[in-house]
């Protein structure tokens, strides 16, 4: 005979506990993503093909260079939290912690390998 | 009483699978998430290239390469085609998220909407860039 009621049960079994704060996020990169990501196809569209030299001018313009930037620091973040609502809806147990951490290190360590070559294409 | 049915309680079957006719709105909500998740394929590939421009020429070259050979046209064209599909259905879900356009027909529109205009997007920037 189990005395504890049907609340004391559901308390904290929500379905994550939280939420909308990583929806509100989504949103905001998405947003910026809308902007950012036809921006950064005509621009690297332009880069991509030509010679090394011209590559070397096309991102030392400001322009390309802060597209790119920006399109590779909110689009991995991005990816990020998108990638976490898949491993969350397909992995249970250990290995969703372990996948979510792994690609959140994929993810930041792309934006900032991706932001240091930029850096220096640029300056 | 609170000990009923612990454990066993009906589960909402996955979208996709025997138990629901294939249709057009699951389809287009699944290519969402699979296109989303691709993009890191596209993605890691320019990071890359952009790094070995910013390193020297050589290591240019080689990226180039890679990008530039059949292999990688194929990842950037699917990786455009992708980016369209992920955006247009990006769009739909800031419509769906003002509580507009969820009635079957609306939302059949929209899906159809997002297959030809991120087709159509494809092939113009295909052309275009």
């Amino acid at each position: 005979m189990a005395y504890l009621t049907d609340r004391k049960r559901a308390v904290g079994w929500g379905a994550s506990k939280t939420g909308t704060q990583h929806h509100w996020s989504m949103k905001k990169s998405s947003v910026a993503l809308l902007i950012l990501v036809p921006l950064f196809v005509f621009t690297f569209g332009n880069a991509l093909g030509g010679t090394y030299e011209e590559v070397l001018a096309y991102y030392s313009r400001p322009f390309p260079a802060i597209v790119a930037a920006l399109t590779i620091a909110v689009g991995f973040k991005h990816f990020n939290d998108g990638v976490q609502v898949l491993i969350e809806d397909y992995v249970h147990g250990p290995m969703e912690k372990v996948l979510i951490l792994a690609m959140t290190c994929v993810s930041y360590g792309a934006a900032g390998v991706g932001l240091f070559a930029i850096a220096r294409l640029a300056l | 009483m609170a000990d009923v049915n612990r454990g066993k309680r009906p589960l909402s079957p996955f979208m996709i699978g025997p138990y629901y006719r294939p249709q057009l709105n699951s389809i287009t909500s699944i290519l969402t998430r699979i296109t989303g998740n691709a993009l890191l394929i596209g993605s890691l590939m320019i990071v890359w290239w952009l790094l070995a421009a910013a390193t020297s020429e050589a290591y240019f070259a080689v990226a180039n390469a890679v990008l530039t050979s059949w292999f990688g046209d194929l990842v950037m064209f699917g990786s455009v085609w992708a980016l369209w599909y992920h955006t247009l259905a990006g769009v739909r879900h800031m419509i769906w998220d003002e509580g507009k356009m969820l009635d079957v027909e609306s939302a059949d529109m929209l899906s159809w909407a997002i297959v030809i205009g991120s087709v159509i997007l494809t092939i113009f920037t295909a052309i275009f860039v």
